[in-house]
C-alpha cells in the first residue's frame, strides 16, 4: 500500500478535477455563497438555495443556523451535507469559542440531517423526535448512498443519531434562555421536532412551515394540517421556516402552506371521488398554486401521489 | 451540469440521479438482456413487435420510483387473451400477468409498480390465436424496489388483505363497467431493510389475484415483487355475469383473502 497513494497522487494532479463536477465543490466553496444573519438576538441563520442537491450546492438547500447561550451553543439545524455542517461549525467559531452543546435533528431528511456529522467531535446532545432513531434506521444508508451519487464519494457525512428522544415535549437551558420543543405527530414527515424560543418568542418549525419553494409531503397531508393548527397555539408571531426566508411573520406564512395543503386535499379527493386515475391526478391537482411556489413541477406530482395514496383509503 | 431533481427533500429519488444503476447500458445491453427475458418466460415461442396490439403509458421520469402508474392499452381487445408485463432491470423482472375471462372487457388496464433503474418496460400480449406481441417503453427512475416503506414491518401489514372495489360512470345495460379494486398488502419487495433488526424484510406480495363476475371469470393477475404496496388495479368488466363480484387474492407466504361486491346497479 506504502508507494500506491503517491503514484495515484501524481496521476491525479495532472488531471483537471476542477472540471469534474462529482469532485469540484467542498466546504470551502459553500464558504463564498452564504452568509449568516442575525434574526434575534445571538441566534444567527443562513438561507438555503431554492435549488435541489448537487454536486455545486453541497446539499446547502435548508435554512440553518445556531443560538448563542450563556452556557453554551446550540444548533438549531445541521444542513445537507458533511462539508455544510462543517461551513456551520466554522462559522460558529468565528463568532464564540463557547462549547457546541446541543445539535437539533429536526427530522430525518438528508438536507437537514447530513450535517450532524461535522459536529461529532464536540460531543453534543443530538435532540430529536422519539421517532427519529427509526426513520434513520429505515433510511438513513439509504439516502447516504443517494446523496454520495450525487456529492461524490465520501462527502455525504455519516448518519448520527439523536441522543435525546423527545417523546411529547421538552426543554433545554441555555442559561439565559429556555428552548421548548415538541414531537409532533406525522405531518411533514413521521418524525417532525419543532422548538420555541421563548427569550426572543421566535419559532422553529422546521419543515413544517415551507415559504417560497413548494413544500414537500413524505408523512401525512390530513397529519400535516393538524399540525399547522398546533403551530399556531404556541403564541409565536415570528418563525425560522425550514425553507424560505430566515425569518417570516408565522401568520401570514402558515395561511399560505394552509392553502396549498389544503388545495392539494380538496382536489386530490375529489378527483379519487371522481374515478380519475392516480397518473392523470398528478397532471391536474392544485394547478392554481403553480404560480407561487418556486420548483413545484418538480415536486407537486409527487405531493399528490403521496396525497392520493394517503386518500384512496378514506 | 444537470442538478438531481426531486431528491433532497422527500424520498423522491426517482427523478433519477445521473449515476443511477442502468442509465448507461448500452441499447445492445437492453436488447440482450429483454432476449435473456423472453427466453427463460415464453422458450422459443416467437414474440412480433407490435404498435397496435398493446401500447404502454408510463411517465417518462417517474415522480416516485416506488409507486410508478403504469397504463396498457389493447385496443383490439376482442382478440386479446391476456398481457405481461416486464421490468426489465429489476432484480425480478417479471411484474403482472393478466389472463383475461369473458366478463372482462381488456382494452385498458392501469397498474402500479416499482421501479429500480432506468429501465426498458415491456409488455407482451398473448391473442387468443396464441401468439406473442411486444411493446415497448423507456422509464427513468431509481431505488424503487429497495425504498424504505417509511413505516414498520407492523404498520405496513395492518390491514392486510382489506379490498375496496369502487365503479366509475353511469352503468348502462351492455356497456362495460370501469372498476378500481385496492387491495390493502405490504407487497414487501425482499429489497427494504427491517428498521428494528437490520435484516432485510423477506419478500412478501400478492402472488394471485382473481376476479369473478358471479361464476365468470373477469381476470386473473400473477404478481410479483415488482407491483406497489397496496395494489391497485383499474379494469373494465362487461355486465355478463349474475350475482356478486368475487375477489380472492393470495400471497407467497400462504395469505388468502377472499372478498364478495354488489355488482354495479344498472341505470336505464
Amino acid at each position: 500500500m506504502s508507494g500506491e497513494p503517491t503514484r495515484r497522487a501524481t496521476l491525479f494532479g495532472g488531471l483537471c478535477l476542477c472540471c469534474l463536477p462529482s469532485l469540484a465543490r467542498s466546504a470551502e466553496e459553500v464558504d463564498g455563497r452564504f452568509t449568516l444573519e442575525e434574526v434575534a438576538p445571538q441566534t444567527f441563520v443562513r438561507k438555503g438555495l431554492h435549488e435541489d442537491a448537487s454536486a455545486q450546492n453541497a446539499d446547502a438547500i435548508a435554512n440553518i443556523g445556531f443560538i448563542v447561550g450563556r452556557d453554551g451553543v446550540l444548533v438549531t439545524e445541521t444542513g445537507g451535507s458533511l462539508a455544510d455542517g462543517q461551513w456551520l461549525r466554522a462559522e460558529i467559531a468565528k463568532r464564540t469559542d463557547k462549547p457546541i452543546r446541543h445539535v437539533v435533528l429536526s427530522h430525518v431528511h438528508p438536507d437537514h440531517c447530513f450535517g450532524a456529522a461535522a459536529f461529532l467531535e464536540d460531543k453534543p446532545n443530538f435532540i430529536g423526535h422519539a421517532s427519529l432513531r427509526e426513520a434513520l434506521d429505515a433510511r438513513g444508508a439509504f439516502y447516504r448512498e443517494r446523496l454520495e451519487e450525487i456529492l461524490g464519494k465520501g462527502r455525504a457525512g455519516q448518519v448520527v443519531y439523536p441522543t435525546q428522544a423527545v417523546k411529547d415535549g421538552t426543554e433545554i437551558d441555555l442559561g439565559d434562555r429556555t428552548l421548548r420543543f415538541t414531537a409532533h405527530g406525522v405531518a411533514h414527515t413521521p418524525c417532525d421536532l419543532s422548538m420555541l424560543d421563548t427569550a426572543s418568542g421566535l419559532l422553529f418549525p422546521a419543515d413544517m412551515l415551507f415559504v417560497e419553494r413548494v413544500p414537500s409531503l413524505d408523512g401525512s397531508l390530513n397529519g400535516w394540517l393538524k399540525e399547522i393548527e398546533r403551530l399556531k397555539g404556541f403564541g409565536a408571531t415570528r418563525a425560522v421556516p425550514g425553507h424560505g426566508p430566515v425569518t417570516v411573520e408565522l401568520a401570514p406564512a402558515l395561511g399560505d402552506l394552509s392553502r396549498y395543503l389544503t388545495t392539494l386535499r380538496d382536489e386530490t379527493r375529489k378527483a379519487i371521488a371522481a374515478g380519475i386515475s392516480i397518473d392523470k391526478a398528478t397532471e391536474t391537482v392544485a394547478r392554481s398554486e403553480r404560480e407561487r411556489w418556486t420548483l413545484f413541477d418538480t415536486y407537486n406530482g409527487r405531493n399528490v401521489t403521496v396525497a392520493y395514496k394517503e386518500l384512496e383509503w378514506e | 451540469m444537470r442538478t438531481i431533481a426531486a431528491f433532497a427533500i422527500g424520498l423522491a429519488l426517482s427523478a433519477g440521479p445521473v449515476l443511477a444503476a442502468g442509465a448507461g447500458d448500452s441499447d445492445a445491453e437492453r436488447e440482450a438482456r429483454w432476449g435473456e427475458i423472453k427466453q427463460s418466460v415464453f422458450k422459443d415461442r416467437a414474440v412480433e413487435k407490435t404498435d397496435t396490439l398493446v401500447s404502454i403509458d408510463a411517465p417518462a421520469r417517474a415522480l416516485d420510483a416506488a409507486l410508478v402508474p403504469i397504463t396498457l392499452t389493447m385496443p383490439q381487445k376482442d382478440r386479446v387473451k391476456g398481457v405481461y408485463l416486464f421490468i426489465d432491470d429489476n432484480p425480478s423482472p417479471y411484474a403482472a400477468h393478466f389472463e383475461f375471462g369473458p366478463a372482462a372487457d381488456p382494452s385498458e388496464v392501469k397498474l402500479r409498480v416499482r421501479v429500480n433503474n432506468y429501465t426498458n418496460v415491456h409488455a407482451v400480449v398473448e391473442t387468443k390465436d396464441g401468439k406473442l406481441h411486444e411493446a415497448v417503453k423507456f422509464v427513468k427512475a431509481s431505488g424503487g424496489c429497495s425504498a424504505p416503506m417509511g413505516m414498520s414491518d407492523e404498520e405496513a401489514m395492518r390491514g392486510m388483505g382489506e379490498m375496496r372495489l369502487k365503479f366509475g360512470g353511469d352503468v348502462k345495460p351492455g356497456q362495460p363497467v370501469e372498476a378500481t379494486l385496492m387491495v390493502r398488502h405490504p407487497n414487501f419487495s425482499g429489497m427494504q431493510m427491517n428498521q428494528i433488526t437490520r435484516d432485510y424484510t423477506p419478500a412478501r406480495y400478492v402472488q394471485k389475484l382473481s376476479v369473478a363476475y358471479g361464476d365468470t371469470p373477469v381476470f386473473t393477475l400473477d404478481g410479483d415483487i415488482s407491483l406497489a404496496t397496496n395494489p391497485v388495479i383499474n379494469f373494465a368488466l362487461l355486465p355478463e355475469g349474475r350475482g356478486p363480484i368475487k375477489v380472492t387474492a393470495s400471497d407467497n407466504q400462504g395469505g388468502r383473502w377472499e372478498h364478495s361486491f354488489d355488482a354495479p346497479a344498472v341505470s336505464n
